[in-house]
C-alpha cells in the first residue's frame, strides 16, 4: 500500500507534534500499553487514563480539516489542549503566525497563551454555556471579545457585533438581550459570531451542531462554508457526524482511543478508508 | 502534442478488513497515457474497473501500486499516487476536474452559487465569478428560473448539466468524466458534446467513461475498454 | 501614652512587615499585597488600613495633616489625628504645603502636592474587579494574567445602557499599563491627579488587608474608550459660596432650616485659603494640578 506520500512545500499554519494528554499518575508504557490496537485508552499499569497519545498532525492555511472519531477518541481533548482549555502532559505546538512558528505554544506563560487565545484563535463549543457569558447581553458578549483584542471603541465594537450579528442572522433587535433567552441554534449562532469577531487566523469547532434541529443544522454549516470562504480562516472541525465532515473539510482525521488511526482526503477516507476502524465507521453510516 | 498525464502499471485492490481480509481488485497493471487536448474514452462491462482507474487518477482512491504521472503546471511532473494531500488539493482546484453523475453539494446552496463558488475557488472574485456562471448555466440550458433554486430538487439531467457546468467553468487542464451523459435525452446531448470540444480546442485534456457508443465516437480520440480491471485498446459496448 | 506604648503605637515587627509590603508595592504599581492587618483602637472600615502605613512611615520630623472628604474638622478626621499626635509627639497642620504625610479617606487636596511629601489613602474596598467578579481567587488570576475583559465588558455595557459610565467614585484606573486598580472612593475629579505625579501615593485596606501603591511619574490612565472619554465632574455655573471658587471639587448643600441649597468646597482648607486671601491676610496657596 502506497502510504509514504511526499512532503508539500507549503507551510503548514499550525503545527501539532506528539501532543499526549495524560489523566492520573502516567508511567513509562501508558503510551504502549493503549490505544486503538488495544481498544482501550486506560494503561493496564497505573490505571492513568490516555485521553490523547502522540498525536501529529499539520493544518495548512485556508484550509478546512476535520478530526472524527467516537466518543472517547480524544478529539474534544485535543481541541480543548489546542485552545488551552486543556493543559496537555507533553509535546509541542506550534502556530505560524505567533512568532515565526518557532514558540512552542505549550510552553509560554498564560499571560502569553491568553494573548494567542485572543488574537489569535476562536472556538465554537458544542455547549453554548462553554463559549458565552449567559450575564452579557448578545452584544456584550461579542464586545468582550473585541476588547481582548484590544479594539477600545465603542462605536465600533457596536458596529462590528452588528455586522456579525446580521451575518449569522440574529435580529439586531435582539443585540442587548441576553443569550439565556435564546434558542440553542441562536445561542450557537452567538458563538461563532463572538468566535469570528477578531477575524482569528485559526478557528476550532468542536460538535457545533450535535443535538440541533436538522434546519439549524444545515443553516449553520451553511454559514461556516461562507465565513471560509469569505474570510480564508483556517479551521479544525471535530464532530462525529460524517455528513458534517464531509460537507465542510478537504482532509480528515480519524481518531480512536486517543490515537489518529487514519488521515488522508476527506473523500478519500470516506469512500477508500484504509484502516479497519474507519471501514467499521464508513459501514456504520446510514 | 506532450503527454499530460501517464499511468503506469496501476493497480487497486481494496482489502475488507471486516470480511476476513478479502481482497477485491479494482484494476490491474493499468496503462495508458494522454495527450494534451487528447479525448481518452474508456469503455467496458459495469465493475470491470473503469470508475476505479477515474477514481485512482483523482485520488479518491489510494492506488495501490503505481504511477500517475501528471504534468503539472503548479508543481511540475508528479506522481499523483504519492503526492502530499495539499498539492492534490491544489491541483483539484485549479488544473484537475472530476465530473460524476451524482451530485454531491451541500444543501441550501443555489446553483447559481455552485457554479460560482467553484470559480471563487480559484480566486476569482465574487461579481465575476457569479456572471461566468450565469453564462455557464445557460449554455447548459438550466432554465433562470432554476438558478436561485436548490439543487437537491433538481432532476437527474438538471443535475448532471449543473455538475458540467461546475466542473468546466473551471477550464481544467484535465478532466475526467464518469459517465457524463447517463441521464441526459439526446437533445440535452448536444450542448454537452459542444462544450466538450470546445475544451478540447482550448487544450483541455480529457479521460471519459462511456456507454453511450454513438456519442464517444464524435468526441474521443483514443478508445480503451476495460475487462475484470485490464485495460486494454478498442471499443466494446 | 508614649510611655506605655511604641512609638506610633504600633510595635516595630509590625512596622517592619508594612514597610516591606510598601517597598513592594511600590516595586509593583498598582499591585495589592496582602499584609497582616493588626488590631487597633480603631474599628475596622474606619482607616485602620491608612493609619497603619501612616504610622509605619512616621517619624518625629513629620507633619502630619488628616482630611476626611477633603475636611479637616469632621470627627473621624479628629480622632486619627490626636491619635498621631499622641502617639508620636509630631506636629499637626491643615495646611496641605505645611505637612509632609497627609492621610485621606477620599479626597485628595486641591493644593499640589510636592515630591517630598507622601499622600495615604484610606481604601474600602480594594478590589476594582469586585464590580464584576465576586471570587477571590478568580480575581487574582485576571490579575496575574492581565485579564481585565470582564471589567471592560461592564464598562461597554454601562455605555450602551446609559449612554455613559454611570461610575461616579472607584473609578478603575490602568497602572503603569499592567494593573487594573480601584483608586479608592476619589471622585472621579481627584483621578487625573494620579497621572504623572511628583508624589508617592500609598493605599491602605486594614478590613481586607491589601496595601498598594503609586510611585511617582508612573502612568495611571482611567479606563476609557476612543469614542467615550473620560471626563470629570461637570460644576459649570457652580461656585463655592464661602471663597467664590469654581475650579475646586464642590459639595453640594442643603441647608434644612433655611432650606437653601448652595455649593461648597469639599478641600476645607483651601477654601480657607482662598477666603484668607480675597480678605487681605497673606498666605501661600499652592499650584494647581493641571497646569
Amino acid at each position: 500500500m502506497s502510504r509514504d506520500l511526499q512532503e508539500t512545500e507549503k507551510q503548514p499554519l499550525l503545527k501539532v507534534r506528539n501532543l499526549s494528554k495524560i489523566y492520573g499518575s502516567s508511567c513509562k508504557s501508558c503510551l504502549e500499553l493503549t490505544g486503538p490496537d488495544m481498544e482501550s485508552n486506560i494503561c493496564p499499569r497505573c490505571g492513568s487514563v490516555v485521553a490523547c497519545g502522540n498525536i501529529s498532525f499539520n493544518v495548512y492555511p485556508g484550509e478546512i480539516i476535520g478530526i472524527v472519531g467516537e466518543s472517547g477518541s480524544g478529539k474534544s481533548t485535543l481541541i480543548k489542549s489546542l485552545y488551552f482549555d486543556e493543559t496537555p502532559t507533553s509535546g509541542e505546538v506550534y502556530l505560524q503566525c505567533f512568532e515565526n512558528g518557532e514558540t512552542n505554544l505549550l510552553s509560554i506563560s498564560s499571560q502569553k497563551k491568553r494573548w494567542v487565545r485572543n488574537h489569535l484563535m476562536g472556538i465554537v463549543y458544542q455547549n453554548p454555556y462553554l463559549g458565552l457569558k449567559m450575564d452579557f447581553s448578545c452584544g456584550g458578549n461579542i464586545a468582550e471579545k473585541l476588547l481582548a483584542a484590544d479594539w477600545y471603541h465603542v462605536g465600533k465594537i457596536r458596529k462590528r457585533a452588528k455586522e456579525l450579528l446580521s451575518k449569522v442572522e440574529i435580529p439586531l433587535e435582539r443585540m442587548d438581550d441576553l443569550p439565556r433567552t435564546f434558542s440553542g441554534g441562536m445561542q450557537q449562532r452567538v458563538q461563532i459570531s463572538k468566535a469570528l469577531a477578531n477575524n482569528p487566523p485559526l478557528l476550532l469547532l468542536d460538535e457545533v451542531t450535535t443535538g440541533l434541529d436538522v434546519s439549524v443544522q444545515a443553516q449553520i454549516l451553511d454559514l461556516i462554508r461562507q465565513i471560509q470562504r469569505e474570510f480564508g480562516i483556517t479551521m479544525i472541525v471535530v464532530s462525529h457526524d460524517f455528513a458534517v465532515i464531509r460537507m465542510l473539510t478537504d482532509r480528515t482525521l480519524v481518531m480512536k482511543n486517543g490515537r489518529v488511526v487514519e488521515s488522508g482526503l476527506t473523500d478519500q477516507v470516506m469512500e477508500d478508508p484504509q484502516h479497519p476502524y474507519t471501514q467499521l465507521l464508513i459501514n456504520s453510516m446510514i | 502534442m506532450s503527454v499530460i498525464l501517464q499511468v503506469e502499471n496501476l493497480g487497486k485492490v481494496f482489502i475488507m478488513h471486516h470480511f476476513n481480509q478479502k481482497k477485491i481488485i479494482g484494476c490491474r497493471s493499468v496503462n495508458f497515457s494522454v495527450h494534451e487536448g487528447e479525448f481518452v474514452g474508456i469503455t467496458g462491462k459495469s465493475g470491470a474497473g473503469k470508475s476505479t482507474v477515474l477514481k485512482c487518477i483523482y485520488r479518491t482512491y489510494l492506488p495501490t501500486n503505481g504511477r500517475i504521472l501528471f504534468q503539472s503546471k503548479l508543481f511540475g511532473k508528479i506522481d499523483l499516487a504519492r503526492s502530499a494531500e495539499q498539492d492534490i488539493i491544489s491541483i483539484r482546484h485549479h488544473e484537475m476536474g472530476y465530473v460524476s453523475q451524482f451530485l454531491n453539494v451541500l444543501p441550501r446552496v443555489t446553483a447559481l452559487n455552485v457554479v460560482a463558488e467553484a470559480l471563487m475557488e480559484m480566486g476569482c472574485d465574487n461579481e465575476r465569478a457569479v456572471f461566468q456562471a450565469k453564462t455557464m448555466l445557460r449554455y447548459f440550458q438550466i432554465p433562470e428560473n432554476l438558478w436561485d433554486a436548490y439543487p437537491n430538487t433538481f432532476s437527474g439531467g438538471e443535475k448532471l448539466r449543473l455538475n458540467l457546468a461546475r466542473a468546466m467553468i473551471k477550464r481544467p487542464r484535465l478532466l475526467l468524466l464518469d459517465e457524463p451523459t447517463a441521464s441526459l435525452d439526446n437533445q440535452s446531448k448536444g450542448p454537452v458534446k459542444e462544450m466538450i470540444l470546445e475544451l478540447k480546442r482550448s487544450g483541455t485534456s480529457m479521460i471519459g467513461i462511456f456507454h453511450d457508443i454513438e456519442f464517444m465516437k464524435d468526441v474521443v480520440d483514443t478508445s480503451y475498454t476495460m475487462n475484470q480491471g485490464y485495460l486494454k485498446e478498442g471499443i466494446v459496448a | 501614652m508614649r510611655g506605655i506604648y511604641n512609638y506610633g503605637f504600633i510595635d516595630e515587627n509590625t512596622k517592619k512587615e508594612i514597610r516591606r509590603k510598601l517597598l513592594k508595592a511600590v516595586a509593583i504599581p498598582g499591585y495589592q499585597v496582602p499584609f497582616g492587618s493588626r488590631e487597633l483602637p480603631i474599628a475596622r472600615g474606619w482607616g485602620t488600613g491608612g493609619l497603619q502605613i501612616t504610622l509605619s512611615i512616621i517619624g518625629p520630623e513629620d507633619t502630619i495633616k488628616v482630611i476626611d472628604q477633603g475636611c479637616d474638622d469632621s470627627v473621624n478626621a479628629c480622632n486619627l489625628r490626636d491619635f498621631i499626635v499622641t502617639t508620636t509627639g509630631v506636629k499637626s497642620t491643615t495646611d496641605t504645603l505645611e505637612a509632609s504625610i497627609i492621610q485621606t479617606r477620599h479626597r485628595i487636596p486641591e493644593e499640589k502636592m510636592r515630591a517630598d511629601q507622601i499622600l495615604v489613602l484610606q481604601v474600602p474596598y480594594p478590589e476594582t474587579l469586585r464590580w464584576v467578579e465576586p471570587s477571590e481567587q478568580e480575581t487574582r488570576r485576571m490579575h496575574a494574567e492581565k485579564d481585565y475583559s470582564k471589567l471592560w465588558v461592564f464598562l461597554y455595557e454601562e455605555i450602551v445602557r446609559w449612554g455613559e459610565i454611570t461610575l461616579s467614585y472607584r473609578y478603575p484606573v490602568m497602572v503603569n499599563g499592567r494593573y487594573a486598580m480601584d483608586p479608592s472612593p476619589i471622585p472621579r475629579w481627584d483621578v487625573p491627579k494620579l497621572h504623572q505625579a511628583e508624589t508617592l501615593f500609598l493605599f491602605g485596606a486594614g478590613r481586607e488587608k491589601r496595601i498598594y501603591a503609586i510611585p511617582p511619574y508612573t502612568d495611571v490612565v482611567p479606563l476609557q474608550f476612543e469614542d467615550y472619554y473620560f471626563q470629570v465632574e461637570n460644576f459649570k455655573g457652580k461656585f463655592c459660596k464661602f471663597c467664590g471658587s469654581t475650579d475646586s471639587y464642590l459639595d453640594e448643600v442643603y441647608d434644612r432650616e433655611t432650606g437653601e441649597r448652595y455649593f461648597a468646597c469639599s478641600d476645607t482648607s483651601f477654601c480657607m485659603k482662598r477666603r484668607k486671601q480675597s480678605s487681605g491676610i497673606p498666605v501661600k496657596i499652592g499650584r494647581r494640578w493641571y497646569e
